[in-house]
């Protein structure tokens, strides 16, 4: 890697390690020293490697100083005088209080605990998902208004009130009890869900910024299987689905960015290596006594990718998604229910069924309509996609709800 | 919108016959269908439970405990869900799928009162 390349890399890689351990060492009572610390220990490394070429071992070069610079702080602020001065009174100085422990364990430990002060259920959904963005993956504020498909003034403000809340409400960063760990991770889990579906279901036509969301998702929730009191069947659950999910992840786009329908998807592109770890994770997931829909979203993905087209595939998925529904309601699992009904049991019984869920704003159900009465009406058929064409949204979706016209017209 | 309650009715000898796992597993599906399909409009509030039809009891006044289910009833509540939409018409029309109508059973369709606490 040459000097241009390395420093964005390490920003990549180290901006959130160290924002994590400041954050911890800081609390949220003062949410903008981490962050400032942090992004001046880059700005000073871009300076000085650029004028003095690069430090032997980079990484240790960015440690030592933002410890320096966390030190300095505390020297020069008000902390200082809380927590440090009596115990330089006290006779007995401890200068654990000055250290900024950037060992591996304490990185990780920090990045846990962050993960479970961020995802409290007194922000909301959104906001913790933009925060874990920002001190957890260390994305810039351009990036999270692309994945949010916003701006840069509303995610700030997003932010800002978001850390605000969290000094109200006095969050410390710490594990959970043991006893509370199971319920409270439940909130991490979501957010991490949510997290990468921004990233595998988003209309951003950006597809490696796309893919960073998943893969950071996938980061943070292999941190929750490293640590033993969050190695938890569903945290396996949800690795499997997201390993499933992201194998068929480049044979979704085609070179334009645009969708590619799953029937389309050349599956030479689906990744063996992902699906082998999705099974390894979604056995390791059936080890408790409880179905989640995390479990079950996994299990679907898994079907979705084996490669032959058989009715038995798409009956089993159809009889997977009869239970998400009837555990977790949503208009998408709604949609791809009764498309697994038309590949398991023909287009007259996914039809009835379609005709009943009424999802009428939703462009997705007059494709399927679209779909589903394509040659034995086409009059109907033509209708429902035109129909889908005013509601549709983006670009690409528009584009490739004309394809579908033009092959009945 | 309103809840409603689907009592699930089986005649008698249906219910205590013994099945393969095959039957069963089928008879799986057929519920699993119908609540999917329900839960697709989103008009499922919960799936309910199936009651155990091996033995239960009555209690009367006066102490009086019989043993269920009853005998001079040839039909015994095998289960129940709730399910939300608008009208009692609705309600049973969603009913009109129910599997237990192929085994010679029947359904009954209340409205929830909804308790002003």
């Amino acid at each position: 890697m040459n000097k241009t390349e390395l420093l964005p890399h390490l920003f990549r890689t180290e901006y959130r390690k160290i924002v994590s351990v400041l954050y911890k060492h800081f609390g949220f009572e003062h949410p903008e020293i981490a962050e400032d610390i942090a992004s001046e220990t880059f700005l000073s490394a871009a300076e000085t490697w650029g004028l003095k070429g690069l430090p032997e071992n980079p990484v240790a070069w960015l440690y030592a100083v933002a410890r320096n610079r966390a030190k300095d702080y505390l020297k020069r602020n008000k902390i200082f005088d809380q927590k440090v001065t009596p115990i330089l009174q006290s006779g007995q100085p401890d200068y654990a209080e000055f250290e900024i422990d950037l060992s591996d364990k304490h990185i990780n430990d920090s990045q846990l605990q962050l993960m479970f002060a961020i995802c409290q259920p007194v922000l909301p959904a959104e906001a913790q998902v933009s925060l874990a963005l920002r001190i957890l993956c260390g994305f810039g504020i351009d990036e999270i208004a692309d994945a949010f498909l916003s701006n840069k003034a509303t995610i700030n403000k997003r932010l800002f009130r978001a850390k605000e809340k969290l000094r109200e409400e006095k969050v410390k960063i710490e594990f959970p009890a043991t006893p509370q760990i199971s319920k409270r991770l439940q909130a991490v889990l979501t957010t991490l869900y949510l997290l990468f579906n921004e990233g595998y279901y988003s209309t951003s036509q950006d597809t490696t910024l796309r893919k960073d969301l998943c893969l950071e998702a996938m980061r943070l929730t292999y941190l929750l299987i490293e640590n033993e009191l969050t190695n938890l069947p569903e945290t396996c659950a949800l690795m499997a689905l997201m390993c499933f999910h992201s194998s068929r992840f480049d044979a979704r786009t085609d070179e334009h960015g645009e969708m590619v329908r799953y029937d389309d998807q050349d599956t030479s592109l689906w990744v063996d290596e992902l699906i082998h770890k999705g099974k390894h994770y979604l056995e390791l997931a059936s080890k408790g006594n409880q179905v989640n829909k995390y479990h079950l979203e996994a299990a679907i993905a898994y079907w979705h990718t084996v490669k032959e087209d058989t009715i038995d595939k798409w009956e089993s998925i159809l009889q997977l998604y009869n239970r998400l529904l009837q555990i977790a309601y949503s208009p998408a699992a709604a949609l791809n229910r009764t498309y697994a009904l038309y590949k398991a049991r023909g287009k007259q019984d996914a039809i009835i069924e379609a005709e009943k869920l009424k999802l009428n704003d939703n462009h997705l159900y007059h494709v399927l309509l679209g779909h589903l009465y394509k040659d034995a009406d086409n009059t109907l058929a033509i209708a429902h996609l035109q129909t889908a064409l005013k509601l549709a949204k983006t670009a690409s979706e528009k584009t490739r709800i004309k394809k579908d016209l033009a092959q009945l017209k | 919108m309103n809840e409603f309650l689907l009592i699930f009715r089986q005649v008698e000898e249906n219910a205590t016959e013994s099945r393969s796992p095959e039957q069963m597993q089928a008879t799986m599906k057929l519920w699993m269908d119908w609540l999917g399909g329900i839960a697709a409009q989103d008009k499922l509030v919960s799936n309910g439970n199936r009651l155990y039809n091996g033995t239960g009891s009555v209690v009367r006044p006066g102490n009086v405990v019989t043993n269920g289910p009853y005998v001079e009833i040839k039909e015994l509540i095998g289960g129940y869900s709730m399910i939300k939409c608008d009208t009692l018409e609705e309600a049973t029309e969603i009913s009109k799928g129910c599997p237990i109508l192929l085994v010679g059973g029947n359904v009954e369709v209340r409205q929830v009162v909804p308790m002003n606490m």
